[in-house]
């Protein structure tokens, strides 16, 4: 089989598999929320890999942008304007300004230094949410919010009361993220991210400047990140300072890592192995948290090239 | 007023220097060996428990002794079953695996001491105000800052005087040449990381007497651990001691003024020093970029 078709039939089988989730996710002992944050978390870390995978820049502090995406969505509809669209707009937009801001400070370090910085960086948005309690709601969360009805004008969206919904606006939206990252990636603008990637000093001898490739590439990895992140704040509606936290950055990298960044699906197939191994973990034992530790080593030690990785190998081979 | 200045400028000096020690050990590490170890939090809360299980035995004194050697100890073991892999690699594996382990650390420590807030007993004539005119000299801030003190001169002195010391500084510029010259570089750095979690459990041991024991007292301490070696400067030690006591004293001093913005201000100051000398205060340009 050529390559281009095997694509095609992948993205086909990924599709198929996304649009049907709601109807057999409870068969296999699943429930439709957990179908969405699937959805959502896979959205977060293929946004992460826009930059990881197809940068090769490593950003240790995502969690930052998403957990700003799911405050600036919650704010927005229980300070200023109950409306979902706009709720979901303004988290973009606000992930958008801030990944300019701290792009603009950390792009000139590289590897170890730039995954140091963006550690630091997550976590001043986390201290924030944490100590402006009137506004935030603090260590207990925002709470008092909820998502609203989307008015199409022929009909209206009840996604409050109808999870299944919810679960297709919330795949309307990924499809839209997930399209602008494809196009922006087989874009002359994507394969100079990829040159840079493979090597980054010979992309600056033939005059590509790297640090505002690099800057945009951050640019639109946060705002995506940041819209996942509004997603989730509606899914449940509410949000607290964990979705900010350090662990949840390395949550999404090991996803991507998980799935096989470099693969543009990969960071999906992470997600959703991340997503119903932490559900059923934590609803057996106290100890997740070591298992999901565990879990890192392991993946770390045995499948440093993921899912995908290992498959397309074999493909190979 | 001025006493109110002066108590929070010498309480951000304690934490600072306490800040400085932790990053000290993440510095060392990553100087060497390229790892930004994530786990550094989980092995001082490791310091901290070992400490208060030990105290009954061997009373404070001892455990301040030994319980940093049982860390360090612990690091010796880590290095070459986990660490050692990752050498080499892109820095994403070590990040993530040293995360991993951070998890597998707290998780332990709660399983093992339970979750609750345990009491650190620190002698009382530690305890007591040394006059009441500066109520907050108590003894073990005096301590702290002592052991701090000669914790870092003996480092530097080792670093400088020591064969191995020597061995570290030149592999920290330049391992293959170390290594062509005949110097055994895998023992070279897992007794460099060793030191590193010796660091990270004494100042566990040294943090518990005064925040009192909780599993999450590691991964609370981490973070400014990060901004003080990049305000200082990656790859330069002096350069984390530096960043230490500043962002220590800037949150100290925040704390009179504005204290809800004790965290925030240390990353301010990060957010300047990159963007005014991004190589750190004290780094070298073109290091570990």
């Amino acid at each position: 089989m050529n390559a281009t078709l095997k694509e095609h039939w992948q993205n086909a089988l990924v599709w198929a598999l996304l649009l049907t989730m709601p109807y057999w996710m409870n068969a296999v002992g699943g429930y439709t929320e957990l179908a969405s944050r699937v959805v959502i978390l896979g959205l977060a870390a293929m946004a992460l890999n826009f930059l990881l995978g197809f940068t090769g820049v490593l950003s240790f502090g995502h969690a930052a942008y998403f957990g700003l995406g799911a405050y600036a969505a919650g704010m927005m509809i229980k300070y200023v304007y109950p409306s979902t669209p706009l709720a979901i707009l303004t988290g973009l937009a606000v992930g958008a300004v801030a990944a300019m801001i701290v792009g603009a400070l950390i792009i000139k370090r590289r590897g170890v230094y730039f995954a140091m910085v963006t550690i630091a960086f997550g976590q001043v948005f986390y201290f924030i949410a944490f100590r402006w309690n009137n506004v935030t709601g603090g260590d207990d969360g925002l709470t008092g919010w909820k998502r609203q009805a989307i008015d199409l004008g022929f009909t209206k969206l009840q996604i409050l009361e109808h999870d299944k919904v919810y679960y297709y606006v919330v795949l309307a939206v990924f499809a839209a993220a997930v399209g602008i990252m494809a196009a922006l990636i087989r874009s002359p603008f994507g394969r100079t991210l990829i040159a840079i990637r493979e090597n980054e000093r010979r992309a600056r001898f033939l005059g590509i400047p790297v640090d505002r490739h690099i800057w945009i590439s951050f640019v639109v990895s946060g705002s995506f990140a940041a819209v996942a992140g509004t997603l989730y704040a509606l899914l449940q509606n509410f949000t607290d300072p964990r979705a900010l936290r350090w662990d949840q950055s390395g949550n999404f990298v090991i996803m991507a890592v998980l799935g096989g960044m470099r693969s543009f699906w990969g960071p999906l197939i992470g997600a959703a192995i991340f997503v119903v191994l932490q559900d059923y973990v934590s609803s057996r034992t106290e100890n997740w948290m070591s298992f999901i530790g565990m879990f890192f080593v392991l993946v770390v030690l045995f499948f440093p090239r993921g899912v995908l990785g290992i498959l397309k190998r074999k493909g190979t081979a | 007023m001025t006493q109110l200045i002066l108590f929070n400028v010498f309480n951000g000096l304690i934490i600072g220097a306490f800040y400085a020690l932790m990053a000290l050990g993440l510095s060392l590490i990553l100087n060497l060996s390229g790892v930004i170890n994530f786990a550094h939090g989980g092995f001082l809360a490791i310091g901290a428990y070992v400490a208060y299980t030990l105290m009954p035995h061997v009373g404070f004194w001892g455990a301040l002794i030994l319980a940093p050697l049982i860390t360090g100890a612990i690091g010796l073991v880590v290095e070459p079953v986990l660490i050692r892999r990752m050498y080499g690699r892109d820095p994403l594996y070590s990040l993530l695996l040293t995360f991993g382990l951070a998890f597998i650390l707290e998780d332990a420590t709660r399983y093992v001491w339970g979750p609750e807030t345990l009491p650190f007993s620190v002698p009382a004539w530690l305890t007591t105000p040394l006059s009441s005119e500066f109520f907050f000299l108590t003894g073990y801030r005096l301590l702290m800052v002592f052991v701090v003190v000669a914790t870092v001169g003996a480092l530097f002195a080792i670093l400088r005087k020591t064969r191995v010391g020597i061995r570290i500084r030149a592999g920290t510029n330049d391992l293959e040449t170390v290594s062509a010259l005949g110097v055994n570089v895998r023992v070279l750095r897992t007794l460099n990381f060793a030191i590193g979690i010796y660091l990270a459990g004494l100042a566990g041991v040294l943090a518990a007497g005064m925040l009192g024991l909780q599993p999450t007292i590691g991964s609370t301490l981490i973070m400014p651990s990060f901004v003080a070696i990049i305000v200082g400067g990656l790859g330069s030690l002096p350069g984390t001691l530096l960043g230490g006591l500043l962002i220590g004293v800037a949150s100290g001093v925040t704390t009179v003024f504005f204290p809800s913005a004790t965290e925030a201000v240390m990353y301010i100051m990060m957010g300047l020093v990159l963007l005014i000398r991004p190589r750190g205060l004290l780094g070298e340009e073109g290091r570990l970029q």
